[in-house]
């Protein structure tokens, strides 16, 4: 079965034609990684995927269920099933790290926040949330206020808050770009490991090329919106890979393709 | 002229006040059980009125802010009701409910209601929207529901600066209090317009301290705890 299924799929900001008729199927279990240059659309296509940016033409299936267009109960469901782990940990600053974690179980409630707030929670929520806590290595850190924490030890708490959603695809938006190199390795060895040991499926955009060749089942690459490299990670090169970030890499700099014409590009 | 200012009104009215502070001394302070009681009516209002206000004023400027409105028209509406609410001032409010509700204290409270809105509304909206987007995309996307990313990510957010502001109101709301009275609204602001009108300064001087001390000892409070908590 396939987990992620995107066909000729596109993504319009006003004029900017971003996403370019993707089509893409990722089976259940695979980890790919997602390279590209700032700007080439792997942004929009990660928000696209859980419809927190709905796109304007193809198909989006997940887990065999098509994306719903409209923001709806259905969409609200499907979400349950995709964690995301964001650049930024986009965790709420003002409250402790256990109801970061705790929010994750937001989908899963019928009452939402009621019966999610730590001081009303069940203690199978509060149970599992601690466990969560305890698999990233924080369970030590549960009362502390989130800002008081390391950026590692908050994309830590982001990965527990989506152990916590028991997502079964994780969408990773460079997880580890705002991390210096060595919690960025150590928060990537925590990200695959959790992974496996649950059998998630995994998308996770990448920086750094060196790092792409070590993690992960397969590798995608896209260009000015569309994609330009498939091949699993053992037979690809460095090569295929920094041509990725040369020649025009932008949506906003580049022709979709049907427009281009037959001059060659001049850089 | 039209405001009809000319050096002889002015000696006029200097000769007036002298009169006025000469008729005020000293302050009468019999019947202080009264003024004390007054002036407890007015701190009630204030308080009731505040707190009310302050409740309402939350979904008013979650209605209002761009980031929680639940369509443009909704917002729309919104801001120009909580506009109306800020632009009418609080003592005309006071007239039309004491034309509505009658004399008393129920018509402060209601002004003062509408006027901590007019205020508060607007800059918790103004706050709400400044908020960092991704918290809210984050428990969207465990599949939240829109009252849930409110609740758990909009409004820890913007907890410190609304308790800020709804001091600030209880501050500006005892001051209007005081004046509410004037039009019939209740609190010590009635015993302060039937002195004045029956010409017994010296009770009139009474009611002036005692407002200036409530006022200021408020305003002491309310600024320590604000400290406190920002």
């Amino acid at each position: 079965m396939n987990a992620i299924v995107i066909n000729d799929v596109h993504k319009y900001y006003g004029k900017l034609h971003v996403l370019r008729g993707l089509t893409l199927t990722i089976p259940k279990g695979e980890c790919v990684i997602l390279l590209g240059a700032n700007g080439c659309g792997k942004s929009t296509l990660m928000r696209c995927l859980n419809g927190l940016t709905p796109h304007n033409q193809g198909t989006i299936q997940l887990l065999g269920e098509p994306l719903p267009p409209l923001a709806n109960t259905q969409l609200r469901r499907l979400r349950q099933k995709v964690g995301v782990v964001f650049q930024q940990f986009n965790l709420v600053q003002n409250v402790s790290v256990f109801q970061n974690v705790l929010y994750g179980a937001l989908g899963q409630q019928r009452l939402g926040l009621l019966t999610t707030l730590s001081c009303f929670a069940t203690n199978e929520l509060r149970e599992r949330a601690m466990m969560a806590l305890d698999r990233v290595g924080l369970a030590h850190k549960a009362q502390d206020n989130c800002r008081d924490l390391s950026g590692g030890q908050q994309q830590r708490v982001a990965i527990a808050r989506t152990l916590m959603q028991e997502a079964e695809i994780i969408i990773a938006d460079e997880p580890i770009a705002s991390l210096d190199p060595k919690a960025g390795r150590n928060i990537m060895d925590l990200l695959l490991e959790v992974v496996h040991e649950r059998g998630l499926t995994v998308l996770c955009t990448l920086h750094q090329l060196e790092l792409a060749q070590q993690y992960g089942d397969r590798i995608i690459g896209m260009k000015a919106g569309t994609i330009v490299l498939d091949t699993p990670r053992q037979q690809v090169s460095l090569v295929d890979m920094q041509q990725l970030y040369h020649g025009d890499t932008r949506v906003d700099q580049t022709q979709p393709p049907h427009m281009l014409n037959l001059t060659p590009a001049n850089h | 002229m039209a405001t009809n200012v000319t050096l002889e009104r002015l000696i006029r009215g200097a000769v007036n006040l002298g009169h006025f502070l000469g008729r005020a001394f000293p302050p009468d302070l019999s019947n202080f059980d009264i003024l004390a009681w007054s002036m407890f009516e007015t701190l009630n209002i204030a308080i009731v009125g505040v707190t009310l206000g302050v409740i309402l004023s939350v979904p008013f400027a979650l209605l209002a802010a761009r980031n929680t409105s639940p369509a443009p028209w909704v917002r729309s509406i919104t801001r120009l009701m909580i506009a109306t609410m800020r632009t009418i001032p609080d003592l005309i409010w006071a007239l039309i409910f004491v034309v509505a509700v009658g004399l008393g204290p129920m018509a402060g409270v209601l002004a003062i209601v509408m006027d901590t809105i007019g205020f508060a509304a607007r800059f918790f909206s103004e706050r709400i929207e400044e908020v960092h987007p991704g918290p809210s995309d984050a428990l969207a996307a465990t599949g939240a529901g829109r009252l849930s990313v409110i609740g758990g990510a909009i409004l820890p957010e913007t907890l410190a600066s609304m308790t800020a502001t709804s001091l600030y109101s209880v501050e500006k709301a005892l001051r209007s209090a005081v004046t509410l009275g004037l039009v019939g609204a209740g609190g010590i602001g009635v015993e302060l317009a039937a002195a004045m009108r029956l010409f017994n300064y010296d009770r009139a001087l009474t009611i002036i301290l005692v407002i200036l001390v409530v006022v200021i000892g408020f305003e002491q409070l309310s600024s320590q705890i604000r400290k406190r908590v920002m």
